[in-house]
């Protein structure tokens, strides 16, 4: 325990990364997501937890504009990243997308071969001038993802025929390789045994040197090992928001603790 | 009894069995259905099965051996040295049954008695006349021999549907009696049924195979008498196609098989680009009205007759590429032209492209739209990147099959392209394609046993070659491209 309060002390120290303000999502009638305040630190991995249905999966789609996507989907509010408004007129949700980068919860490689699964992000965004370039930003996004040792000799196959285990490390991979400096996943183990669930984990630990990372997660256990800060949502409110020890073992509203306890969700 | 009728009588003969096995089904578990291995009606499906089943078969058997069997006997009365050959045979066995049938018919129109038609003989009567009367036209008078060969043969086809019925019905009686007497409360009438399901399946699966076996055997055979008349190499490889009825025609291939693929080359770059711009504008841009609106309205294409759009070729598309295309650039003066009916068909081809392709896109799932959405990609470069080539092995079997359509297509070219068989480069010309001469090689009155008219089985051959090779192709790209996503 008192490692995780040495790090949460030191995470306390950084910088807001983002900074969400009275957020709305509607899906066509249903209010989704009710008047959430949130701010999310850099370098820090931020679980967002709750029953199904809640809004969290909502909430983390809005922070890269996916649910731009959805036709009914109506997002209302303030979100700021890095204190700029990523809903102003002028910002293009494309652009928005390469600097958050997205993992989901069913692994979901491209048919293609792993080498140009992970190049797809850089060579639509222009990031490499040289296929040298490439190489070398494939390879380090396999090494970020704790996947270039397993898979270094065969690039050119098919990155659907991995593992599922892989399978997530190498979509995180692809995430990574566009460079960006937030990185949301979206029940990233939910499809994977605890082996595999177990790695993702610990790259996840990893990848908080460099990124923002912002996890929506089922299993609380995760979210008290790889988190520094949660969030609790029920019901489409942000019940509380706090340093994760204190989330788990000291929560302030008597609905974390229910949930946490396993007597709602 | 007749054979509609016998089949009627087993139909009521398996509702009988339906009944009866079910009941007895019921009563061995003293009314419970609970305590039945399957559910009763099962027991009632296996009875009617029994009843119907192998009785239909000794039927079938029957009626396909019955005629054999009688021609063997009959053919006894004539000397053998008469067939000189067995054409002879078949014309004087056709004449027997015209005139047994003829007597048939003249008795159950009241015209003879039973008696009288026995008494029947060529001295005292004139059987033609006599039969025309009742409406049986005979082409040559009937000699005593064949007159006395009918009456044979009426005789043994009258004993024959005696005990065809007989055996029909005792059958169909010996097996539901069975069916009844092994049915218990344990018996497995559920497993039993199914059996018979999947024989059934089976048998429906093999129709189509043995249909192209079939299809292929008869088209060989022909083609094969047709290389007996006319050098095949010269029929592969001729660069003049000029048939005549006197003979000295000339039979080259290349000209029909060049117009073939120059319009379907034509047609399928019309639906390709089309069909495949619709589909992807349905499947990844339209929104859900939109679609739901436009996807009906241009599968209402698909289900206009080809002779419509013929004649849309001929008074709309042809006079407007002369007049404003053709003429103007001095290419041509002709309407029907390889243009007009590879255009046309190329129209008719894009809902087959833009409906399957527009359903292959649809089922490449969301998350790998979400995934490219995701890493900062527009909707054209998903497309581009990675839904096309996800749905590209649906895509190519989707063109294929329209390629085989063009191909086969006959209507649109008679009436767009015209019917001149001839190697030309421009597309303003008119030219024709194997199809049309099929059909024209085998309009009108004819006999199959000149070169003129065989050489329509060799083209039907190139034909079916061609789409099978296309086909093959198909099946080729779709495997060796397959990407495989959950």
């Amino acid at each position: 325990m008192d490692d995780q309060l040495m790090t949460e002390r030191r995470v306390d120290a950084h910088e807001i990364k983002i900074t969400a303000r009275g957020v709305q999502v509607y899906y066509g009638e249903k209010h989704a997501l009710k008047d959430v305040d949130v701010d999310i630190l850099a370098n820090t991995v931020t679980a967002f937890i709750g029953p199904s249905g809640c809004g969290k999966s909502t909430f983390l789609r809005c922070l890269n504009r996916m649910n731009d996507t959805v036709a009914i989907a109506r997002v209302e509010g303030d979100i700021r990243i890095d204190g700029e408004d990523i809903y102003d007129s002028r910002v293009d949700p494309v652009q928005l997308r390469a600097k958050v980068g997205m993992v989901f919860q069913k692994p979901n490689p491209f048919p293609k071969s792993i080498y140009d699964n992970v190049a797809y992000g850089p060579k639509i965004h222009g990031l490499a001038r040289t296929k040298a370039d490439l190489d070398r930003i494939v390879e380090e996004s396999l090494r970020k993802a704790a996947l270039w040792n397993e898979v270094k000799d065969r690039l050119k196959e098919s990155g659907t025929g991995l593992s599922g285990g892989q399978q997530q490390r190498l979509c995180i991979a692809r995430a990574v390789a566009t460079g960006p400096e937030i990185l949301l996943m979206d029940e990233p183990c939910s499809a994977l045994d605890p082996i595999a669930t177990a790695q993702v984990e610990e790259l996840i630990d990893e990848l908080r040197e460099k990124f923002s990372v912002v996890i929506v997660t089922h299993s609380m256990q995760q979210a008290a090992r790889v988190s520094q800060r949660t969030a609790f949502f029920h019901l489409g409110n942000l019940v509380e928001y706090g340093n994760t020890s204190k989330i788990f073992t000291n929560p302030d509203d008597p609905r974390t603790e229910s949930y946490i306890t396993g007597r709602i969700g | 009894m007749t054979v509609t009728f016998l089949i009627l009588l087993l139909l009521v003969f398996a509702a009988a069995g339906f009944f009866l096995g079910r009941g007895r089904a019921l009563a061995a578990a003293q009314g419970d259905a609970r305590r039945l291995h399957s559910l009763p009606n099962y027991y009632g499906w296996y009875g009617a099965i029994m009843a119907f089943l192998p009785a239909l078969a000794v039927l079938t058997i029957w009626v396909v051996a019955q005629p054999i069997f009688i021609e063997r006997q009959i053919s006894g009365i004539f000397p053998v040295e008469q067939f000189a050959v067995e054409a002879d045979r078949i014309l004087l066995m056709a004449d027997i049954r015209r005139v047994a049938l003829g007597i048939d018919s003249a008795v159950a129109a009241g015209a003879l008695s039973a008696a009288d038609a026995i008494a029947l003989n060529v001295e005292s009567d004139d059987v033609r006349a006599r039969l025309s009367e009742v409406g049986v036209a005979l082409g040559s008078a009937v000699t005593a021999e064949v007159l006395q060969a009918a009456q044979r043969y009426r005789e043994l086809a009258g004993t024959g549907a005696l005990f065809r019925s007989i055996f029909t019905i005792l059958v169909a009686v010996l097996a539901l009696a069975y069916a009844i007497k092994i049915t218990h409360s344990a018996m497995r009438a559920r497993n039993r049924v199914e059996m018979v399901v999947l024989g059934v399946l089976m048998l429906a699966s093999t129709v189509a195979i043995l249909t192209t076996i079939g299809i292929v055997l008869s088209m060989l055979s022909e083609t094969y008498r047709f290389s007996t008349m006319y050098p095949f190499g010269d029929f592969l490889f001729g660069l003049t196609w000029s048939p005549t009825f006197q003979g000295n025609s000339q039979l080259g291939l290349l000209p029909l098989l060049w117009g073939t693929i120059y319009i379907t080359l034509v047609a399928m770059l019309v639906a390709v680009p089309t069909g495949l711009f619709t589909a992807i504008y349905l499947a990844e841009y339209a929104s859900p009205r939109v679609r739901s609106v436009v996807k009906p309205l241009i599968e209402v294409i698909a289900g206009i007759p080809t002779v419509v759009f013929g004649l849309f070729a001929l008074v709309t598309v042809g006079p407007f590429l002369r007049e404003w295309i053709a003429e103007p650039t001095g290419l041509g003066t002709s309407g029907s032209s390889v243009m007009t009916a590879g255009i046309v068909i190329g129209i008719l081809n894009v809902p087959f492209i833009s409906s399957l392709a527009d359903d292959i896109m649809n089922a490449v799932p969301q998350s790998l739209r979400d995934g490219s959405y995701g890493l900062g990609a527009t909707k054209s470069e998903t497309v581009r990147q990675v839904i096309l080539p996800a749905a590209l092995p649906g895509i190519v079997g989707a063109i294929l099959l329209a390629a085989s359509r063009a191909i086969g297509e006959t209507m649109i070219v008679t009436m767009g392209a015209g019917a001149s068989a001839k190697l030309d480069l421009n597309p303003f010309e008119a030219m024709t394609t194997i199809t049309v001469k099929i059909v024209s090689q085998l309009t009108g009155d004819l006999e199959f046993n000149s070169a003129e008219t065989l050489v329509a089985f060799a083209l039907g051959m190139t034909l079916f070659m061609i789409t099978l090779g296309l086909n093959v192709f198909a099946l080729w790209v779709v495997r060796r491209y397959r990407e495989q996503y959950e």
